[in-house]
């Protein structure tokens, strides 16, 4: 039997493998005809590989040591956010004309607290369960934000509605197939209207481990991550959705977290057990957002000035781009 | 129950397959179609049987319900009752429809667009490597404990006691390096505090300015009741994050004199 050396399982125990095993040169584990035995001998080889490996690891750890100080730094891992194309429109933090173009853009009497949000949050015609409820569960997330049923109403001519009421934002989330799938954020008097494709969305009971209901109290916001200049204005369009006084004593924060041009928001409640331990605990719904396509004006699918939309062709071709 | 079949011809006048309404079997035979939105009368009758391109004589029916039944009376006069009877019937039902078609139109329609499979798929698998790398607990964890390190709680949480201390000596040993000079250029931009909060994680945030307004007012008073300047002059610089104070700084004056006048009275009140 051109087996190779090594002891062949005939009888169920296989003797220990020994230590350094010598395959003739032209033996490939995957010529065996066997499977009981190629399936042996392939076991054998990756145990070596997996000893040569670690014999490997432990030598330059040792050499890393003997060097000392003098030792060259640690290779940093490539992850997609290191390698990530660098962006012109990255916003610097001392960068005068995005300050003055945040002082007098549409959200800028929110900033200067003139004035309180108040949302009004509606669906797509004829919602099923499952959007229903999640509507819902966002307007507890959100305070001082009422949702309202659209039945067959254009959103052209409610925008005139809400702006006579005061509204500052109008939310319209998207249904397909009995799940929501896509949001439009709109900011109301005249402001810009964004359009996201929502996914994963989860309602409070199917997320494990939760706490108990979302109180009244206001939430903190937290936005994480948006760096470019488009990911400021959305990053404002998020903030300007809530009340800029956040009750602490209510302990709950709202994140929107970007990661790789896609928006996490989640919903927790947070307790320090220390000064350096924080404990948080998930309540409210959870969705993550994708970025379709920026207006400039209020909804309007025909007539409207798009300040950015997602162009698959354009914009997709290179894995470390992003443009949020 | 008797079941029919569907006539497959277009000129169909009941669309059953019956001896009486197949428009092959009968010499003598009549339909209303409509094209883009107008009817037409078409007869066909046993003197063109033998010309088979004019065999179906097309009359247009005026838009007026009541004038086209009408013209469809006159024009079939002395035809068979159930030919007179069905056309009427078909030419109201086709009335009908169109009437809702136009007002469908008018209302919003759903635009259905199609997935793509391959894209669809792209995404979510994007959409999970994103969370795994995005790690969302450590960081709101990380960001909160940034937020309690910088005071935007104030006097909520007692145990702070260390990062206190340890903000002390750290800022005393940038008191000593920085000038006043820089903290005056800091204090400039009102809106750079803005802009701060929307970069990486590390800077602080939104609201963190949004509290820092209201935070200003209830640090300072800790302070004037603790009466440390050091730590007043701690407050005013976090290490680095000096421009976040900056209006709030400018605002300052005001609320040490408030604060000041409300202490008074106290003390005196207690010396008496």
């Amino acid at each position: 039997a051109g087996d190779g050396s090594g002891p062949v399982p005939g009888d169920g125990t296989d003797p220990p493998a020994p230590e350094r095993v010598l395959f003739p040169p032209t033996f490939s584990v995957s010529e065996i005809k066997n499977k009981q035995r190629r399936h042996f001998m392939f076991l054998r080889w990756k145990q070596q590989q997996r000893k040569e490996k670690l014999a490997l690891k432990k030598k330059r750890r040792k050499e890393r040591e003997a060097l000392g100080d003098k030792a060259p730094p640690k290779a940093i891992p490539k992850t997609i956010e290191n390698q990530r194309v660098y962006d012109e429109t990255t916003v610097d933090p001392n960068d005068e004309e995005v300050a003055f173009d945040e002082a007098t853009d549409e959200f800028a009497p929110y900033f200067n607290r003139q004035t309180v949000p108040k949302i009004l949050i509606t669906t797509s015609d004829r919602p099923r369960g499952r959007t229903v409820r999640f509507c819902e569960q966002l307007a507890t997330v959100i305070p001082n934000s009422h949702v309202y049923y659209r039945r067959g109403l254009a959103l052209k001519r409610i925008i005139p509605q809400c702006i006579a009421r005061d509204f500052t934002d109008l939310i319209v989330i998207n249904e397909d197939r009995k799940i929501p799938n896509g949001l439009v954020l709109s900011h109301l008097p005249d402001g810009p209207t964004a359009h996201f494709r929502m996914s994963s969305v989860r309602l409070r009971k199917e997320i494990k481990r939760k706490g108990k209901e979302p109180t009244e109290h206001v939430p903190e916001v937290i936005l994480n991550n948006f760096t470019t200049r488009l990911g400021h204005s959305i990053g404002r369009m998020f903030a300007a959705l809530f009340p800029h006084d956040p009750q602490f004593v209510g302990r709950q924060v709202a994140t929107f977290h970007n990661q790789r041009d896609y928006i996490f928001f989640r919903f927790h409640r947070y307790i320090f057990k220390s000064e350096k331990k924080v404990g948080i605990q998930e309540l409210g719904p959870r969705f993550t957002l994708k970025l379709r396509s920026l207006q400039k004006g209020t909804f309007d699918s025909k007539f409207g000035e798009y300040e950015w939309i997602h162009k698959r062709r354009e914009m997709d071709t290179s894995r470390r781009k992003f443009h949020l | 129950t008797k079941t029919q079949n569907f006539c497959r011809n277009e000129y169909n006048l009941t669309g059953l397959c019956n001896r009486s309404s197949c428009p092959l079997a009968n010499s003598q035979y009549a339909t209303v179609r409509e094209e883009k939105g107008r009817c037409y009368l078409y007869m066909k009758t046993i003197e063109r049987a033998a010309f088979p391109r004019r065999l179906w004589e097309r009359v247009l029916l005026s838009k007026n319900y009541e004038k086209a039944l009408e013209e469809i009376d006159e024009n079939l006069i002395y035809w068979p009752r159930f030919i007179r009877h069905k056309c009427k019937q078909r030419f109201t039902k086709i009335t009908q429809y169109l009437i809702r078609i136009r007002k469908l139109t008018l209302k919003r329609q759903r635009k259905l667009v199609p997935l793509r499979r391959k894209i669809e798929r792209r995404e979510n698998r994007r959409e999970e490597k994103a969370l795994i790398a995005a790690q969302l607990d450590n960081a709101i964890e990380k960001e909160l404990l940034e937020r309690l390190k910088q005071d935007t709680y104030g006097d909520i949480y007692n145990f702070p006691i260390h990062a206190f201390d340890k903000a002390l000596q750290q800022q005393d040993a940038e008191s000593e390096s920085e000038s006043d000079a820089e903290r005056e250029e800091e204090e400039d931009d009102d809106e750079d505090v803005d802009k701060r909060e929307f970069v990486e994680a590390e800077d602080s945030e939104l609201s963190d300015f949004e509290d820092m307004d209201k935070l200003e007012t209830s640090s300072e008073e800790e302070q004037e009741e603790e009466e440390e300047v050091e730590k007043k002059a701690s407050h005013s610089k976090s290490k680095g994050k000096t421009p976040l104070k900056g209006p709030a700084r400018r605002k300052r004056p005001y609320i040490e004199i408030e604060y000041e006048e409300e202490t008074e009275p106290s003390t005196k009140t207690k010396a008496a």
